[in-house]
């Protein structure tokens, strides 16, 4: 008798859209802000994060390779530097970026290294945020030169040749040539849904409560849920023409790779909006005008583009702050895009990075149904 | 639809506070079906607030009273009622961002009506809007929005229609027209309760209700809620009026004294020493002193006087 009426639901869309088409203002900026933005973040961020993970496949269990080993950890670039015994255990973990370094020593590492013929040590790094990665292969080059060097002074001192007693070689995976763009521009795709997103949708009921237009909505016999979704609809319909701008500016402007399947991105960028527009929606219910909702938006906003790992890296960050960050869906989104356009990865590897997602969507909807008024108290 | 209602409105002891204040008290209200019932009261005095209480935009306190609204629970059917229920609200609240035909058409869309078009074409012809249907009706005069929003919550062809003030700032060629649309509506059954601040408007009412600082003060016809106060009214004209009121206005037993033009309006609850207050200032033989019937507005002003104390306004 009052069930969800599609027509109802319609003309609620329709009138959200004759009502943004109006506002030419803020139509403007909804696609001038993404254009402007990836002009501008044109330069590289730069940041010295330590602590990063790293996995050794060694092949050779010589008190030497233990001493880079320990080298290594001793650098404070890397931590936890797991020993993995197969190829394809380490490429899972770069891969899924469990890992962001892998350093295979070579068979015949110590022999090499006595008879001072250069051993090559292998380093592969995930190179997607290039700014992250730098400085731990600066420091890994140092390494090449001097960690062993005691251990070699000694009955071997001869062997100690005044070039590197290694040849370290490094991989940048995924981004060989370190370009900044290649992050860059998948984590704005995520800070201007997240800012366009929240904000349009938190403003969209709160205007209504503003010019007292709510009032009337309220009178007519259509449902909060009709009410919220039909709201929400035109939006879902903005972000896609941002994601389509910004996608269209990584390959022909940025010449940003996309390894990964389309289709799997277009799903993972849908999951992303629909999580920023329930908690813009529920800003709305919850703030009493627009200034709050614009207030609990930038509130939100910080954050996520702070902790996220679009400015900083993450793994540079102090743990309380990656755990903070770990809520916000933004973190995994980037982690996300990076993967499906730099790594390739396909739906089935990103499951770990979309529940976060879908966790934080509902219990903001939990949160929206419990501040959603009925009624103008 | 509960067969055999009687009332349109019929709720019993709602309450309503906003924080600490306690805005509506103990309201109770009995419109019949087909009656056009006036709702009068000063500012601030909780009319909005208990319409909006009756088709269920605002919830009564809890454990305070009850009522129905054609036929609905007003705290348990508040869908029901609104399906049934124009409600013209005292603030224009239509989109001003829409044209005049997209708020009509938008509205009618959410009251799921069949024929859409034909409904809207009429509203317009009607409000003899046509011509101007594609203005955004943000552009509109004032007068102009009443009549719109008053077209937009008549479109579904409701039973019983709430009107705020549906009137303020309408020209008298309009509102004549509006209230004769109004009685023509209810000579066809449908009930209204509308809340002016106009006499006139209150005189042309079925029945009337007062409230004051939330309570309801007085109700009936024009001419009970006159009498039902007992009010004695001199009208005084002479020289020097301004000067005679702050006079009479000192004296014990004078109520009211309000400038009609060049007369003077005495009330009193008390005639005895009403008159007596008039022999002490107005026995010269320039002024003449003459009993006359008290009028409505007469009777309210003499109600809000007498409500005040009873209220802290925070
Ligand atoms: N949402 C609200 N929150 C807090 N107080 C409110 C709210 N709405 C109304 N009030 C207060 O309730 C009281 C009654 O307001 P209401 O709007 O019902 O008066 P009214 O009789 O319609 O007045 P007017 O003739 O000016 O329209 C006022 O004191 C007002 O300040
Ligand atoms: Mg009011």
């Amino acid at each position: 008798m009052n069930g969800f009426s599609l027509s109802r639901w319609f003309g609620i869309i329709g009138k959200e859209f004759i009502q943004l088409k109006r506002d030419r203002l803020t139509f403007g900026m909804i696609i001038g802000v993404p254009v402007m933005q990836l002009l501008l973040f044109g330069f590289a961020i730069n940041a010295d994060p330590k602590n990063l993970p790293a996995a050794v496949l060694s092949a050779d269990n010589s008190p030497y390779a233990r001493t880079f080993i320990r080298a290594m950890e001793n650098s404070g670039y890397f931590r936890g530097v797991v020993q993995v015994a197969r190829e394809d255990e380490a490429e899972d973990l770069i891969a899924h970026g469990q890992v962001q370094f892998v350093v295979n020593i070579p068979e015949n590492f110590s022999r090499l290294l006595v008879r001072g013929e250069q051993p090559q040590i292998l380093v592969e790094a995930d190179a997607t945020d290039p700014s992250a990665t730098n400085n731990a292969i600066g420091a890994l080059q140092v390494l090449a030169a001097t960690a062993l060097a005691r251990d070699l002074a000694g009955p071997l001192g001869a062997a100690s040749p005044s070039p590197a007693p290694i040849d370290l070689r490094v991989h940048r995976r995924y981004n060989p040539e370190g370009i900044s763009a290649y992050n860059i521009v998948p984590g704005l795709l995520g800070t201007i849904l997240t800012m366009t997103m929240i904000l349009m949708t938190g403003l969209a009921v709160t205007r209504e409560r503003e010019r007292g237009t709510f009032e009337n909505l309220l009178a007519t016999p259509a449902l909060p849920i009709e009410v919220l979704t039909g709201k929400i609809v035109p939006y879902i319909m903005i972000g896609l023409i941002q994601v389509g701008l910004i996608f269209l500016a990584s390959q022909f402007v940025f010449n940003v790779p996309m390894k990964g399947n389309p289709v799997v991105l277009f799903f993972v960028v849908l999951i992303f909006i629909a999580a920023n527009l329930t908690l813009g929606i529920t800003f709305s219910s919850i703030a009493r005008n627009q200034l709050q909702a614009m207030q609990m938006t930038f509130f939100f906003f910080l954050p996520s583009i702070l902790l996220s790992g679009f400015m900083f890296p993450y793994r540079g960050m102090p743990e309380w702050a990656q755990w903070l960050a770990s809520i916000l869906p933004l973190t995994h989104f980037l982690v996300l895009v990076r993967g499906i356009m730099l790594k390739g990865n396909e739906l089935h590897e990103l499951w770990p990075q979309i529940w976060p997602i879908l966790a934080f969507m509902l219990v903001v909807i939990l949160l929206g149904l419990r501040f959603y008024k009925r009624t103008l108290d | 639809m509960n067969a055999g209602t009687e009332f349109a409105i019929d709720v019993r002891g709602l309450n309503k506070h906003f924080g600490p204040k306690h805005v509506v008290r103990d309201f109770s209200l009995q419109v019949r079906a087909g009656e056009i019932y006036g709702f009068l009261g000063p500012n601030g005095s909780g009319k909005t607030t208990s319409i909006r209480m009756i088709c269920g935009l605002l919830t009564p306190d809890p454990g305070s009273g009850s009522g129905t609204c054609l036929g609905y629970d007003v705290l348990r059917e508040t869908a029901a009622i609104k399906r049934e229920v124009g409600y013209m609200t005292q603030r224009f609240s239509l989109w001003e961002d829409l044209t005049i035909r997209e708020n009509l058409n938008f509205v009618a869309r959410m009251y799921g009506m069949k024929h859409r078009r034909e409904a809207v074409d009429g509203a317009l012809e009607r409000l003899g809007l046509q011509s101007r249907a594609n203005q955004l009706s943000g552009a509109l005069s004032g007068g102009w929005k009443q009549r719109l929003s008053l077209a937009a919550c008549l479109l579904h062809q409701p039973r019983l229609l709430l009107l705020d003030e549906p009137t303020a700032g309408v020209d008298p060629k309009a509102r004549r027209d509006f209230w004769e649309e109004i009685h023509a509506l209810a000579a066809d059954g449908l009930s209204v309760l509308v809340s002016t601040h106009y006499m006139d408007e209150a005189e042309r009412c079925h029945r009337l209700a007062y409230i004051a600082y939330g309570k309801l003060l007085a109700t009936g016809t024009a001419a009970e809620v006159v009498s039902s106060q007992k009010l004695h009214t001199y009208a005084v004209t002479g020289p020097n009026l301004a000067y005679l009121s702050t006079a009479l206005r000192a004296l014990p037993g004078v109520g009211q004294v309000t400038p009609f033009g060049n007369t003077l309006h005495v009330t009193g609850q008390d005639d005895s020493l009403l008159r007596d207050a008039l022999a002490a200032c107005a026995s010269d033989a320039a002024y003449r002193v003459e009993p006359i019937e008290s009028t409505l507005e007469d009777v309210f002003i003499s109600l809000m006087a007498g409500a005040t104390d009873n209220f802290v306004e925070q």
